[in-house]
């Protein structure tokens, strides 16, 4: 197994995200491709982990899945409180804020 | 020698295997116009990733992985989805005008990021031998959490309390 082998698939999980947070419209599919993104990064400090046969990597994968579900559970509420709001996740209609 | 030659193969087959199911499910994701499709999707892309940690002899963050991200985090998006659609409404279009735009940005960091990892790292190879086996079990990976991070980590314990009080807060009904 090359290094690059993992950092390339990463790469490539972390566009399709990059992707995914841009061209979408519904809310928790944004989050859903924050979560891809998030999880590209995990893949590459593993890697790298295991690379360097040191544990810190996993170490801060650990701390990634923490922050992830942190993420996820404030980014939800957010998302309900604007369906609530509004009736809606489409971000084109969440434009409140807009001067 | 043979047996360590074959085991090479054998994980770079493994490798390949997941990564293919794994950009499938990816662009899965972020094409499928029914959300609870989307969200199955991440699921394979989640347990491919585990997979992965494995095939890096993380076993322990490979389990973490599965219970918290496919157990709770994808439960989560089931009950964000559950949530916010209404009922008898079809839904509409998931993408919006930008697609070619965000498409174009995403494959050029992608070749930006590829040429990059190539230039710096080319063909160096992971060795998986006996050391990361106790490198990556969780009695290591505790005693290192507990020795040397342990200001980290009840940092990141203050973070869950705050978001866990914070989503209450901002979901709660009054």
């Amino acid at each position: 197994m090359t290094l690059n082998n993992f950092l390339i698939l990463s790469a490539f999980l972390f566009c399709t995200g990059l992707y995914g947070t841009l061209a979408r419209k519904n809310a928790v599919l944004v989050l859903m491709s924050v979560e891809l993104m998030l999880n590209a990064v995990n893949i590459n400090l593993v890697a790298f982990s295991a690379f360097h046969a040191n544990v810190t990597g996993q170490i801060f994968a650990l701390f990634l899945i923490t922050i992830a579900a942190a993420e996820v559970g404030v980014g939800l509420a957010i998302v309900l409180l604007i369906y609530r709001n509004s009736r809606s996740v489409d971000l084109e209609q969440a434009d409140q804020l807009k001067g | 020698m043979p047996v360590v030659l074959s085991t090479m193969v054998a994980q770079t087959v493994a490798f390949w295997f997941l990564a293919v199911v794994m950009a499938v499910a990816a662009i899965g994701v972020v094409r499928s116009q029914n959300v609870v499709h989307a969200a199955l999707y991440l699921v394979v892309v989640l347990a491919g990733a585990a997979a992965q940690y494995i095939l890096l002899v993380a076993e322990f963050v490979a389990w973490v992985q599965v219970l918290i991200y496919i157990g709770a985090i994808v439960i989560l998006f089931l009950f964000g989805i559950m949530l916010t659609r209404a009922p008898m409404k079809p839904e509409g279009k998931l993408d919006n005008h930008q697609r070619g735009a965000a498409a174009v940005v995403s494959l050029f960091l992608f070749g930006v990021i590829t040429a990059l990892l190539v230039d710096a790292y080319g063909n160096q190879q992971i060795h998986p031998t006996t050391k990361l086996v106790a490198i990556g079990s969780s009695a290591n990976v505790a005693s290192a959490m507990f020795r040397h991070y342990l200001v980290p980590f009840e940092v990141v314990s203050m973070l869950l309390l705050a978001a866990l009080v914070g989503a209450v807060v901002i979901a709660r009904r009054d």
